[in-house]
């Protein structure tokens, strides 16, 4: 099992092993981070005293305090292992809700054809061309009132964002793979529509759902943390968010103190940019286009720069 | 040969006419979103407030006794005459909201659209003309770094390193400016211009620095990455492989050949961006307390002002289509191959 796991990184060389690693590297210190917060974290997210003591407001970083704290006498340290669990939270069931939304439509749709595919491709490209910031704004204005400024509600105002995606490729792979040979084959041995599509065609088009997945999670996570910047993401009582301690640090930035808004800050870039490391290098090592880059690079003897400038540019 | 089959003419009347179901489209889901999803429009802001009665009345005001089809034709009726309702707090027009408020908009993204440009490009052709060196590889981790950096981070890091110099940090020019430039376009720095004070000009222009360079950093990294992979892509085409070949020195051969044809799909990736653009300003906006459309959006939202959210989304999506419109009939206009 655990070999399998790895075995995307043993497959790959140079570059792309490199970014991978690093990638995962940075995602797993902040899901370590969500996994075992209540371990990790010095105090509570919400806790702004201990041994009868007060915490001091707005301190810089000391001893007591790694990175100091806020304006509500919170531990920053604290709020970011926190912060790292809510985030992989709403990123998990955003992400799990728009594949599980997102690819039976594009495999009905791109299977069916006709019409109703039409139809589908219409409405989800008029949802992809808006901007996703907005369409998140107003899915948040509108699940607050009834599911509360919650974990859920966050998550599936980021869903309605990335449904588009899944459903675009899983459709046309799909549209590829409804005239390939074994389909036929299936049809001529008299298998149903429904058997075709979930026996046959659905494990071929899923392989390209986990390179836009990590994608989509680091997308997700800026796009929470912009929630929280402006107010509408996940209430500051139920959870810790990074976006809604940046919001925070707004009134501060102008005086100079800089502790309560650049370590939030830092912890979305790096885990961002984590994310989008994985997901450049599966996608190196998944994409069929990008492992035949591998081989032509073998065969050719001492690939000069002029060859690898030529195979990166069609990549 | 099909590509070039199509006639300019008619491939702009097809793109035209695809603007009216996409914007219906796009309209419908607002309307589906904000009247029909829970809530009632009037209780969500005044609820509580206000009795039965005066409820009622409102309600009655807005429409929204209606049945839904009924508003929903109505809706979009008003729509096609270019009226996007009034806003329930402060009872505005939302044209009047746009009026105002656009302005600022529109010089932030302008502003930050020229940052970007003036950075992005000399970055990219930088860094594509000299691959994999070491400048290469710093401007590709500050694309990467760019794309992965909150706007509204890179916004407040700004503040603090630009603070103890005293330069304005905060809104579109200082108190005195506001009051005593006179309105006319309603585009403040346009104003200050027109009323020809050279110290509000100045005034309003610095306080453009920070905002526009903010969101013009975000959109430098877009540019970096596609004018970069532009470039490599013409300098291993044919037709610069013939003028090497013709013995054109590699200093010419990359000024004159490579880099124009680089810079044509420019303007494509400029249009691409008026979604994130537009995601950017409202959050650049709420970080440097900027006066404009995304700021006022946030605004109403917070106070729950149905109407003025529904009307100012709508602008929003109109301008969305429009925008993508336009730069597909300039694209086809500068490039012959793209008709289909």
């Amino acid at each position: 099992m655990f070999g399998r796991l790895l075995s995307p990184i043993r497959g790959t060389t140079g570059f792309a092993r490199w970014i991978l690693v690093a990638g995962l590297v940075l995602t797993g210190v902040f899901l370590v981070f969500a996994i075992f917060a209540p371990w990790i974290a010095p105090y509570d997210f919400n806790q702004y005293q201990a041994h009868g003591a007060r915490f001091p407001k707005m301190a810089p970083p000391s001893g007591n305090h790694w990175l100091g704290t806020n304006d509500q006498f919170f531990d920053i340290l604290s709020r970011i292992i926190w912060g790292a669990r809510t985030e992989v939270k709403v990123v998990l069931i955003s992400v799990a809700f728009s594949v599980v939304i997102g690819a039976p439509l594009g495999l009905v749709s791109g299977f069916v054809g006709g019409w109703w595919d039409r139809v589908m491709v219409f409405l989800m490209d008029a949802i992809y061309a808006f901007p996703s910031l907005l369409l998140a704004i107003v899915f948040s204005f509108l699940l607050q009132g009834p599911l509360g400024g919650g974990t859920l509600a966050a998550a599936l105002s980021l869903t309605v964002i990335y449904i588009p995606q899944y459903f675009r490729v899983v459709r046309n792979t799909t549209v590829s793979a409804r005239e390939a040979t074994y389909v036929e084959a299936a049809r001529a041995i008299g298998a149903r529509n429904g058997t075709i599509m979930t026996r046959y065609v659905f494990g071929n088009v899923i392989g390209s759902v986990p390179v836009i997945g990590t994608l989509n999670a680091a997308d997700a996570i800026s796009t929470l943390a912009a929630l929280g910047f402006l107010g509408l993401g996940i209430q500051p009582t139920v959870a810790s968010e990074w976006g809604y301690d940046l919001s925070r640090a707004l009134d501060d930035a102008a005086a100079g103190i800089w502790w309560t808004a650049l370590f939030p800050g830092l912890a979305i870039v790096l885990l961002v940019t984590g994310l989008t490391l994985v997901g450049e290098g599966l996608n190196e090592t998944i994409n069929p286009a990008l492992r035949k880059r591998k081989l032509i690079r073998a065969v050719l003897p001492a690939g000069g720069p002029l060859t690898e400038d030529e195979q990166e540019v069609t990549a | 040969m099909s590509a070039g089959s199509g006639s300019l003419p008619r491939y702009l009347v097809q793109r035209i006419l695809l603007v009216i179901p996409m914007i219906w489209v796009l309209l419908t889901l607002v309307f589906l979103l904000l009247r029909v999803a829970p809530g009632d429009p009037v209780t969500a802001m005044f609820g509580g407030k206000l009795d039965a009665h005066a409820v009622a009345l409102r309600r009655h005001q807005l429409g929204l006794d209606q049945p839904l089809y009924v508003q929903y034709f109505h809706y979009l009726g008003e729509v096609a005459r270019l009226r996007f309702g009034h806003t329930l707090s402060d009872n505005r027009s939302i044209v009047d909201v746009i009026r105002d408020n656009g302005g600022a908009t529109l010089t932030l993204t302008v502003g930050a659209f020229i940052f970007a440009l003036l950075i992005g490009i000399p970055l990219g052709l930088l860094a594509g003309r000299r691959r994999d060196s070491l400048p290469d590889v710093v401007i590709r981790l500050f694309g990467v770094v760019s794309y992965a950096a909150p706007i509204f981070w890179v916004g407040l890091m700004l503040v603090i390193l630009v603070s103890p110099t005293g330069w304005p940090t905060f809104g579109i020019a200082s108190a005195e400016t506001q009051f005593t430039v006179p309105t006319h376009t309603h585009i403040l720095l346009v104003d200050a211009i027109i009323s020809g004070s050279g110290a509000a000009t100045l005034d309003v222009l610095k306080h453009h620095v920070l905002p526009c360079v903010t969101l013009g950093l975000l959109l430098s990294g877009v540019f970096i990455r596609l004018v970069r992979v532009n470039l490599l892509q013409t300098l291993g085409a044919d037709y610069v492989e013939a003028a090497r070949a013709r013995g054109i020195k590699e200093r010419h051969v990359v000024r004159r050949h490579a880099f124009r044809n680089a810079l044509v799909p420019v303007v494509t990736i400029i249009g691409l961006q008026v979604a994130l653009t537009l995601s950017g300003a409202v959050l650049t906006e709420r970080t440097f307390n900027w006066p404009g459309l995304g700021n006022q959006l946030v605004n109403y939202i917070n106070q729950r002002d149905y109407p003025a959210v529904q009307g100012l989304v709508t602008f929003f999506a109109v301008v969305v289509v429009v925008a993508s419109l336009v730069v597909d009939v300039v694209n086809a206009i500068i490039d012959p191959r793209i008709r289909y």
